[in-house]
């Protein structure tokens, strides 16, 4: 099969996921439209590794997922936090940051 | 041990001295601290003794030593080094620094028993003769500027020692600033003679000075006078003598150091030490000459008329430095120097009489006041008596060897110097009448109250204890004067100091009298080999001479201020009614103050105010922080806009900004 396919779903999953994070506005949706960019940039390591025969794309996959594993413990601890004090799940409401 | 060995070791001790009595004030009671000050500079007077007795065991031609404990830096031709010079001229200054201070501090383990900064004080007076000793035994010009700047961050302590007194700690800011005017001087004249010579070191320096320099050179006047600022501004010689009295506001053992064995003395070390230079720029030497003859005729005569016991002292002393200035300057370096030692004993004597009579006082300084102490101090007013004749020049006390030996000196040059030897004489004449009118006027007529007490055996004791200068209330607690006062006559450790300089100042003389005995002339031989002024001295008949009319004129002058105050004393009111315009000028003290107030301090208040209201308030505020300020602003408003706290948003910012990125790169790499 040509890498091509590979790739074209892979950059199906990153829209997908890019979109997800731009318009949801649910953290939790957000960090699961975050590991489908993670993921889709991990297909497209995977592809690429089996394209020229060699290991480094499927270790740097590996790495991401732990990346990744890591960067969800945060998300979640945040958002229980944010739960807890019973403010809102809402992304748009969590704007003090503002200029 | 070799010389240097104990030039060290006469520096250590006084630094130890410091050291060991600042660090541990709270735990030294009684008179420890006075006991360990005087313990570290006796230490010190004993390696002045070795340093003297090892550089006599030298030959005449192997007496002048250098020692370098290291090196600061010797980049770019500086030779910057911590190193001392010892030659007869620095053993000579060291031994009457330390022998004189060692007797100061003898006394002030009494004298300044009862007041509560008792070991601030004596680590103080540990460092300025550190600092004093530094300034003698310094072997280039960069340690001879530390030293001497230390000397004035020390008077500037000594002299605000009682720092909750208004007087004292202006007096000491007056002190301190015209005495970093000094140090200026001192290196900017440095600067001028390394530019030539280049070399920091003083025996590399005046080894060049010949070669380097043409006869009055411009750049070496330029450079000598400004070392002559320097020696002028510590040894309160005109314009910039006006410190000296107001140092009075220190504790009078402070006055007799300052006096007599540390700082006031500098200017005429650094004279003689520099003596090559001056001898090769005989035009600097001529100001130093002239300034030291003004100053000794115009201190001489502020002096009688001044009432505070302490300040007709200062102003004595700056007229006998102006002896000694002139003396160097001309060329007289072993009789100004030998001066300088006579002038150390009797000084420190009388200042040391004064501050017995100042406690007998209460406190009080004012002659008006005092009176008839003759019986009721009778220790204190023989010294007195002692210091006062060798002050005047009486024969055969040590004043009147030394003074007349230099205005022999100058009689001998002849020429234009003649004026400044009359000026000599007439220095003497006024001393003479000063003298005795401090003398007559403390111990003799009518006892006042304070020693009708001290008659019957109870010393006096203000019921308030005042500033003697403005009457304000104080208290005895630290920053004020303590609440007993101690006088000679039942103090030992004042009593003891006093009588050895009482000795001292009688037979001092004996060093050296002319077709007699030239210990002293001899062995400064060696630091003065080089001076083509020193060989050419005159002839013992003619110095004979001079002591003959310097005695005739201090019998003269002694004689009039017994007419004035003793046969008839209404003669000094009928005096200054009839003089009524000299009196003022000379209460006014020639109005020096008011003209270096006019000239430098409201010059100085007026372009601070000036830079206060417009450049700090219009330029620098308005102009430069305003326009600044409100660039940032109006950027940081337009930039602000952009941060709207939607996460969403900047989501959408990262996704757009790298897919544009890729893109970019997508699109020229296919292209």
């Amino acid at each position: 099969m040509a890498i091509g396919w590979y790739l074209v779903v892979s950059a199906l999953i990153f829209c997908i996921g890019a979109a997800g994070v731009t318009t949801r506005p649910n953290p939790l949706v957000i960090l699961l439209c975050l590991e489908l960019m993670l993921n889709a940039a991990n297909l497209a390591l995977v592809a690429f590794s089996r394209m020229w025969g060699g290991e480094d794309g499927q270790v740097f996959a590996l790495i991401v997922m732990v990346v990744a594993a890591c960067e969800v413990t945060v998300g979640l601890g945040l958002i229980v936090a944010i739960y807890r004090r019973r403010m809102a799940l809402n992304v748009d409401e969590l704007n003090e940051l503002h200029g | 041990m070799s010389p240097t060995t104990f030039g060290w070791l006469i520096l250590l001790f006084p630094l130890l001295g410091t050291a060991l009595i600042g660090l541990s004030s709270r735990r030294l009671g009684g008179r420890a601290a006075g006991w360990i000050g005087t313990g570290a500079i006796a230490l010190s007077f004993a390696c002045a003794i070795g340093a003297l007795i090892a550089l006599l065991g030298r030959s005449e031609a192997h007496r002048e030593l250098g020692s370098t404990l290291w090196n600061y830096d010797s980049t770019v031709g500086v030779d910057a080094s911590l190193s001392i010079l010892l030659d007869p001229l620095s053993v000579f200054m060291a031994l009457i620094v330390s022998g004189v201070s060692m007797l100061i501090h003898v006394y002030s383990v009494a004298y300044m028993d009862s007041d509560r900064g008792y070991s601030r004080y004596f680590a103080y007076l540990n460092f300025f003769v550190f600092s004093m000793l530094l300034l003698v035994l310094a072997g280039n010009f960069l340690l001879l500027i530390v030293g001497w700047a230390f000397v004035g961050a020390a008077s500037y302590m000594l002299i605000s020692f009682w720092y909750r007194r208004k007087t004292a700690t202006r007096a000491g800011m007056k002190a301190f600033v015209i005495n970093v005017l000094g140090d200026v001087g001192l290196v900017f004249g440095t600067f001028f003679i390394f530019r030539h010579t280049g070399t920091l070191d003083l025996l590399g320096t005046f080894r060049d000075v010949p070669h380097v320099f043409t006869h009055n050179q411009g750049d070496l006047v330029a450079g000598c006078l400004l070392l002559l600022v320097g020696a002028f501004a510590k040894s309160a010689q005109v314009p910039l003598h006006t410190w000296l009295p107001d140092a009075m506001e220190g504790p009078t053992p402070v006055s007799a150091l300052i006096h007599a064995a540390t700082m006031v003395t500098a200017g005429v070390y650094l004279i003689a030490r520099m003596h090559p230079l001056f001898e090769q720029a005989p035009a600097a030497a001529d100001v130093g000459a002239i300034v030291g003859g003004a100053t000794l005729l115009i201190a001489a005569t502020i002096a009688i008329v001044v009432t505070d016991l302490k300040r007709v002292i200062a102003y004595s002393t700056m007229s006998q430095i102006g002896y000694m200035i002139m003396g160097v300057s001309v060329g007289a370096y072993s009789a100004a120097l030998f001066h300088l030692m006579t002038h150390s004993f009797f000084k420190a004597l009388l200042f040391m009489a004064a501050g017995s009579i100042i406690s007998a006082m209460g406190g009080e300084q004012s002659l008006d006041r005092m009176g008839g102490f003759r019986r009721a101090l009778p220790f204190t007013f023989i010294c007195f008596i002692i210091g006062g004749l060798a002050l005047s020049g009486m024969p055969p006390f040590s004043g009147w060897l030394s003074k007349d030996d230099i205005i022999a000196f100058l009689d001998h040059r002849g020429g234009a110097f003649e004026v400044l030897g009359i000026i000599g004489y007439l220095g003497a004449l006024l001393t003479g009448i000063y003298t005795f009118r401090m003398i007559f006027r403390a111990f003799f007529g009518k006892p006042c109250e304070q020693a009708r007490e001290l008659e019957q055996g109870h010393p006096f004791h203000a019921e308030v204890p005042r500033n003697p200068q403005t009457g304000e209330e104080e208290d005895t607690d630290v920053g004020f004067p303590g609440p007993d006062h101690h006088i000679a006559e039942r103090d030992w450790p004042m009593k003891v100091p006093m009588a050895a300089l009482a000795v001292l100042a009688v037979v001092g003389g004996v060093l050296q009298i002319p077709g007699v005995d030239d210990s002293i002339a001899r062995f400064l031989a060696p630091t003065f080999a080089d001076s083509h002024l020193v060989r050419d001295v005159p002839s013992t008949s003619a110095d004979w001479l001079g002591l003959a009319v310097g005695a005739a004129i201090a019998i003269t002058g002694i004689a009039i201020a017994y007419r004035i105050w003793i046969v008839k004393p209404g003669t000094s009111t009928k005096l200054r009614e009839r003089f009524a315009p000299v009196y003022t000028v000379l209460v006014n003290k020639w109005y020096f103050d008011e003209l270096i107030d006019f000239l430098v301090v409201r010059p100085a208040q007026w372009s601070g105010r000036f830079a206060d209201s417009v450049l700090e308030r219009v330029v620098i505020a308005g102009g430069v922080t305003g326009s600044v300020t409100g660039i940032v602003r109006a950027g940081s408003a337009a930039v602000r806009r952009a941060q709207t706290g939607f996460v969403r948003y900047y989501a959408a910012l990262v996704v757009v900004g790298i897919s544009g990125v890729a893109l970019y790169f997508l699109i020229s790499s296919s292209g």
